[in-house]
């Protein structure tokens, strides 16, 4: 079947070798594999750097650093693993599934992708530099704000908030040069015949996410350029001696920040769904359903932001309508849920390690999701704002809703872009550690949070001792039980078992018709759809 | 909803674009969405003013208006009254001593009253700071109307100077009947360099 789709990958085009290939490359497979091992580093990265908190907040007291360098670690943790671990990693997937997914040769405009990726390791070193920078006397360290950069702090922060305003600027231009050239792609290179309501869940979620990012990238670097100019050339937009408002930043930032939860999840709750009717060997439920949740949900994260700062003073009537706006979100949601359920409704389940990662995912991610409407409560909120109930919530939604999500997407495809089969009983241990030592870590956090203990905090009372030692330890396994993942990987890269064109018994789509690994050039001559 | 595939067909109601027609979509299409991000950076900017906009409408920030208050012929009501309490702060970076002479006042709307702030430069160079006020609750703040204020201008103090600064100002007594208590709060910043 695969040969036909393959016709044209005898002719060569003189490849350049070695690390020109890299930095030179234009080929959607290529990018995509850059993408996702730069994530996977950057994930590494940011995942010590939280080591080094909750060896902190082992135990009560300052024991490993001084607060400064805490506040540090805590931003620049965020800000990794938003923009350079989790952002990336679906950039990954969507280069190198998406033009396989919908039958097109490669990406729609090639050379833009190359540059879309070769910002992002100048922008992380952006973010780590001033680490390095502190330990010969230069400036003071990354940024201390947390991941938020509210002024009036930011603009009395050192010269690690420029690096961080830089380092966004870049990952910015980036994600929207992704974003344009992915909804190129899909609204362009479909193979003839597919319409829109035939692509692939995948490509829905992703078209979304990039209409979010255009629309929503441009404000949060208006806004951090708006922060650098009152730092440095006497603007006044947030700097009340000025006439300005600091509480102007927080909307403007969070009309970026809450499409941007969505961002981070669109896509995973687009190959989700594909996953689990591939091991439910069954078709997918409520497909119009699905993708006209997703455009709901899409519409209506550019219209709840306010609901991150509750507490920063708001008339009556605003607090009541981003309270009701927030919680109606739950209804598509609760629509996808339902969708995601009865897709494995009587449908024959095996349980490889990527609907395992799947299934946790709906538990977990419903988790965070019920917790959030906790959150959205304003009456609630000012009791929980700013707690631990928000880390250990939005930890269930990014890290088990998106990491672990996207690592089901990784076991899923491993071996369609390897070639090989990974190792499924390694992969098993893998998931059961993640899950377990996940919750261990977080499920502690909520009750600390309930009890009143603050984040972003490097000291803590005496009662909040013992959660904090199990969340500690669980986090430290957590971290060390991504090592294994690390393994897998490059065990799966090296060799194994030669994985079948199909993979799955019950994979169904384009990207299952070519060979694995696919050629490096594929669908040359687009398929018909029908 | 997955699509059936046969690609030997190549029925006669599709057909595949060309390259040339391809890369002229594609470009068109990139410029247009090139746009779009274009314009939501530019409306980054202009929520600077909207935001301004919304605040003085509906007192969002709590912040008061910043011109003196036509002096107000309305009648004193008398049925309610109203507790205003006043803080001060100073802001790091200005070496002064700032606090109201009186912590709070109950006045009914519409009558007119003053307050006294007292600052004192504990520096040794002459100093130029600038008051911001906010209210609370933020709805309260635009039916505090200020006849004369100390926060209207900069204030400049000679080194160990001090000043006694009047605050002349009535609530309008449009004000809602809920509110029967609001904090006015200043916060002295040195001013910005011109």
């Amino acid at each position: 079947m695969s040969t036909t789709t393959v016709a044209n990958h005898e002719e060569h085009h003189d490849h350049p070798t070695g690390i020109m290939r890299w930095l030179t490359t234009t080929n959607h497979k290529d990018i995509g594999t850059m993408y996702l091992t730069f994530s996977l580093v950057m994930f590494l990265v940011g995942g010590s750097m939280i080591l080094g908190i909750r060896a902190e907040l082992f135990k009560p007291g300052l024991q490993l650093m001084n607060p400064d360098f805490f506040n540090q670690l805590i931003g620049v943790h965020a800000l990794i693993m938003i923009f350079a671990a989790l952002m990336p990693a679906a950039t990954g997937f969507a280069n190198w599934m998406l033009p396989l997914q919908i039958g097109a040769p490669d990406m729609a405009l090639p050379r833009l992708n190359n540059w879309g990726f070769w910002l992002l390791p100048p922008s992380a070193i952006l973010l780590t530099l001033p680490f390095t920078l502190a330990l010969f006397g230069i400036g003071d360290g990354a940024l201390a704000t947390g991941w938020t950069f509210y002024p009036p702090l930011s603009i009395q922060g050192g010269i690690g908030v420029d690096f961080a305003i830089f380092a966004i600027h870049l990952l910015g231009i980036s994600s929207v040069l992704g974003s344009i050239n992915i909804i190129v792609t899909l609204f362009n290179m479909r193979a003839p015949g597919m319409t829109l309501m035939k692509m692939p869940m995948f490509a829905w979620g992703w078209l979304i996410t990039a209409f979010l990012l255009i629309a929503t990238i441009p404000v949060l670097a208006g806004a951090v350029t708006m922060l650098l100019t009152d730092r440095h050339f006497g603007t006044h937009f947030f700097n009340a001696a000025g006439g300005g408002d600091p509480i102007m930043f927080q909307h403007l930032f969070w009309f970026f920040g809450h499409p941007e939860v969505y961002i981070l999840l669109l896509p995973v709750w687009g190959f989700i769904p594909q996953i689990l009717q591939t091991f439910s060997r069954k078709p997918m439920y409520g497909y119009k359903a699905q993708v006209y949740s997703l455009w709901a949900i899409g519409a209506l994260a550019v219209v709840v932001w306010a609901h991150h700062f509750f507490t920063a003073g708001m008339p009556v009537p605003a607090l009541l309508y981003f309270m009701y706006s927030t919680m109606a979100i739950s209804l598509p949601l609760a629509v996808l849920f339902f969708c995601w359920i009865k897709t494995m409704w009587k449908g024959s389940m095996t349980f490889e390690t990527p609907m395992l990662f799947a299934v946790g995912w709906i538990i977990l991610f419903g988790i965070g999701g019920l917790t959030g409407l906790v959150l959205a409560d304003v009456a609630a909120d000012a009791q929980y704002h700013n707690s631990y109930f928000v880390v250990a919530h939005f930890h269930y939604t990014l890290f088990a809703g998106g990491i672990m999500g996207i690592m089901a997407g990784v076991y899923y495809w491993l071996p369609k872009m390897t070639g090989n089969m990974y190792d499924e009983k390694l992969g098993k241990w893998h998931f059961w550690l993640t899950a377990i030592s996940f919750n261990l870590t977080f499920i502690p956090q909520f009750f600390v949070g309930l009890a009143g203990m603050p984040r972003r905090i490097p000291d803590y009372a005496l009662q909040f001792a013992e959660f904090n030692m199990i969340s500690s330890i669980s986090a430290f396994a957590l971290g060390l039980s991504q090592l294994l993942f690390v393994y897998v990987i490059i065990k799966c890269v090296k060799g194994g078992k030669k994985a079948t064109d199909k993979v799955w018994e019950g994979a169904e789509g384009l990207e299952w018709t070519l060979s694995s690994p696919p050629p490096y050039h594929s669908f040359t001559e687009q398929p018909i759809v029908k | 909803m997955e699509p059936v595939i046969d690609p030997k067909s190549d029925s006669n109601d599709v057909r595949r674009k060309t390259k040339a027609e391809q890369d002229k979509a594609n470009s068109k299409l990139a410029i247009k969405m090139i746009w779009v991000a274009a314009g939501s950076l530019l409306f980054a900017f202009a929520l600077v003013p909207l935001y301004d906009v919304l605040c003085s409408i509906t007192g969002l920030n709590g912040k008061t208006d910043n011109n003196a208050a036509t002096l107000n012929k309305a009648k004193v009501d008398e049925s309610r009254s109203v507790t205003v309490q006043f803080t001060a702060a100073v802001m790091p970076g200005l070496g002064w001593n700032f606090y109201p002479k009186q912590t709070s006042i109950t006045l009914h709307p519409g009558q007119i009253e003053t307050v006294l702030f007292e600052a004192k430069n504990i520096t040794s160079q002459i100093v130029t700071g600038q008051a911001i006020p906010s209210v609370t609750p933020g709805v309260a703040s635009v039916y505090l109307k200020k006849i004369e204020c100390f926060c209207f201008v900069n204030q400049s103090l000679k080194p160990g100077e001090t000043k006694i600064m009047p605050l002349r100002f009535f609530i309008d007594p449009a004000i809602p009947k809920d509110v029967s208590e609001m904090t006015l709060s200043y916060s002295f910043f040195e001013a910005a360099k011109k």
